[in-house]
């Protein structure tokens, strides 16, 4: 048998022959569907709309998330949001209703297991592949028709290995690297392919910071990116009491790369996207200084519960600059209960932010400290393009929490290595 | 309803970042022109239902993000990889879509394409996934 990279081995899986190689057109089952808030009318009318099919019998597999602008700040919002609620009732699926945590948190925290076929409406579905399963985006007449056939059609994607040697260096962390990587790739290096972490800095690093890699993949336009599960996956679902779903899956020795990175983890230091792109970035030694009015540290890239400790170590007795405004906004229900009980809450509140209940926040830029025109707003999030929080005459800059926490002391861009 | 919902108060904001014109300007049968990694970004399906819903009969451009070439074939507005670099605005163009070529009529010059997926024309041909699937009642390989 050819050896096989991690996304034709679980796609393989969910084909009828078993198998598949790259290039190839397949029909695939199925393990999740989801949507959200944004997305969620437009898909409720096509399954409406649609005969075929039945969401019988999948009702444990088919989750609304209302996660997009929470608590609804307009009442347009809360009737879409109304509209997702009353259908998942009503059909018997599974809500996670406003509160409770952004989708791709939740996903990875309580839903996708290593090996499973994951499609959801939200581009950063990838998000769930640090836990080894292949899980992508689509748009919502896709995702209707996956609903109620439990199948889908794919293009098996090519793979481009990025190998990470080394190890990260203490205050460089998994964003650091993703971002670093969009440097080397662009928004549109890695269209349609799948993108496989593997190398010791990746063996290294827990599932947290493999999310955080997974979930940036779609920047550079990949249809997903996808992490072997090994030990620390295993660690990881044992802590949210799935240890039962795990299951050992690599790529095989062999298997056919379209091309490879190399990156030495040792080297690097604190990345910076400067606006308008994600893939515009630079060390954070080129962009120190930059006078910043708003830090907003949150959305599915980062603030799991590891984040929230780095960044409560950065603010243990210190404040925020006067006259920034500091926005936190945890990723889940979940993390902001441990960050309560950990005693991160307070820290985060005596250094002056502001915290907002979990959800996508101003990433979104829906609701949760739009900035205002000409602000410079320092972000955790994914992507930068002109207007994403909410205001186009805003400017944004994107780097790892850390890098987020430093700066929202100093009022300017800083390396948090200065405070770690 | 949110304007993301209300696709035609949606429409009147169509590629108003790109072009503030756009959605005043353009007519029935128009095709948007443009360059690389056209769609960047997120799986909204909206950005290419509104796109149709102005009457653009199809997007060429010189490539897709992934999700919104899918989206765009998903709701049966043809998303067409060609070369797009000599095309000049209101030139006069012709899609053959089952030949694999762009004729653009002002400037005299044929741009051939590869063709697309099987399965990509079967969708379009029906007028997009749901038609398609409701005539099959399935989804199979074409």
């Amino acid at each position: 048998m050819p050896q096989k990279t991690l996304a034709e081995k679980i796609i393989g899986s969910h084909t009828a022959k078993g198998e598949v190689s790259a290039g190839e057109v397949v029909i695939v089952k199925v393990d999740y569907t989801f949507s959200h808030d944004a997305a969620g009318p437009l898909l409720i009318n096509q399954v409406q709309k649609l005969k075929a099919g039945s969401l019988e019998g999948f009702e444990d597999r088919t989750i609304f998330f209302i996660d997009h602008a929470v608590p609804s700040p307009t009442k347009e919002l809360s009737n879409d949001q109304a509209t997702v609620r009353n259908y998942s009732m009503n059909n018997g699926l599974i809500l996670s209703d406003a509160g409770n945590g952004i989708c791709h948190q939740v996903m990875a925290e309580d839903y996708t297991s290593p090996g499973d076929l994951v499609v959801g409406t939200d581009s950063h579905t990838c998000t769930s592949g640090g836990l080894c399963a292949f899980a992508t985006g689509m748009g919502a007449t896709d995702i209707a028709v996956a609903m109620k056939l439990r199948k889908t059609w794919l293009r098996v994607p090519e793979s481009l290995k990025i190998d990470v040697g080394g190890i990260l260096p203490n205050g460089v962390f998994a964003k650091d690297l993703i971002l670093k990587t969009l440097s080397m790739l662009g928004t549109d290096g890695a269209t349609y392919k799948s993108l496989e972490f593997e190398g010791s800095a990746i063996d290294n690093l827990d599932v947290y910071g493999r999310l955080t890699l997974t979930n940036m993949a779609v920047e550079a336009g990949a249809k997903t990116g996808i992490i072997a599960s090994d030990e620390r996956t295993q660690q990881y679902l044992k802590e949210f009491d799935r240890a039962e779903k795990y299951r050992e899956i690599r790529a095989d020795d062999g298997a056919l790369y379209e091309s490879e990175i190399s990156i030495n983890a040792n080297d690097l230091e604190p990345q910076i996207a400067l606006p308008s792109s994600p893939d515009n970035v630079k060390p954070i030694s080129d962009v120190k200084g930059i006078h910043v009015n708003e830090v907003f540290i949150g959305s599915c890239t980062n603030t799991r519960i590891e984040d929230m400790r780095t960044v409560a170590q950065i603010f243990k007795n210190r404040q925020k600059a006067k006259s920034l405004k500091l926005v936190v906004t945890p990723s889940s229900q979940k993390v902001y209960l441990r960050c309560i009980k950990e005693g991160i809450l307070e820290t985060l509140l005596s250094a002056g932010a502001m915290v907002t209940p979990a959800g996508c926040g101003v990433c979104f830029g829906a609701l949760g400290g739009i900035p205002a025109d000409n602000d410079v707003i320092f972000s955790s999030s994914n992507r930068n393009f002109p207007g994403r929080t909410g205001n186009p005459k805003a400017q944004t800059y994107l780097g790892s929490p850390a890098t987020a926490a430093a700066t929202a002391i100093t009022g300017e861009v800083t390396d948090p290595r200065e405070f770690l | 309803m949110s304007l993301r919902s209300n696709l035609p108060e949606l429409a009147k904001h169509t590629l108003e970042d790109a072009r503030s014109d756009f959605p005043s300007k353009v007519r029935q049968g128009d095709f948007v022109v443009a360059g690389k990694n056209f769609g960047m970004g997120s799986s909204r399906e909206q950005a290419p239902l509104v796109i149709k819903m102005l009457g653009v009969r199809a997007v060429l451009a010189e490539s897709f993000a992934r999700i919104f070439y899918r989206n765009a074939i998903n709701i049966g507005l043809p998303a067409v990889v060609v070369n797009t670099s000599a095309i000049n605005e209101n030139d006069e163009l012709e899609l053959d879509l089952s030949a694999g070529k762009v004729l653009n009529l002002t400037a005299k010059q044929e741009l051939p394409f590869p063709k697309m997926s099987k399965t990509m024309e079967a969708i379009l041909n029906e007028g997009g996934l749901l038609a398609y699937v409701e005539k099959y009642g399935d989804l199979l390989l074409a």
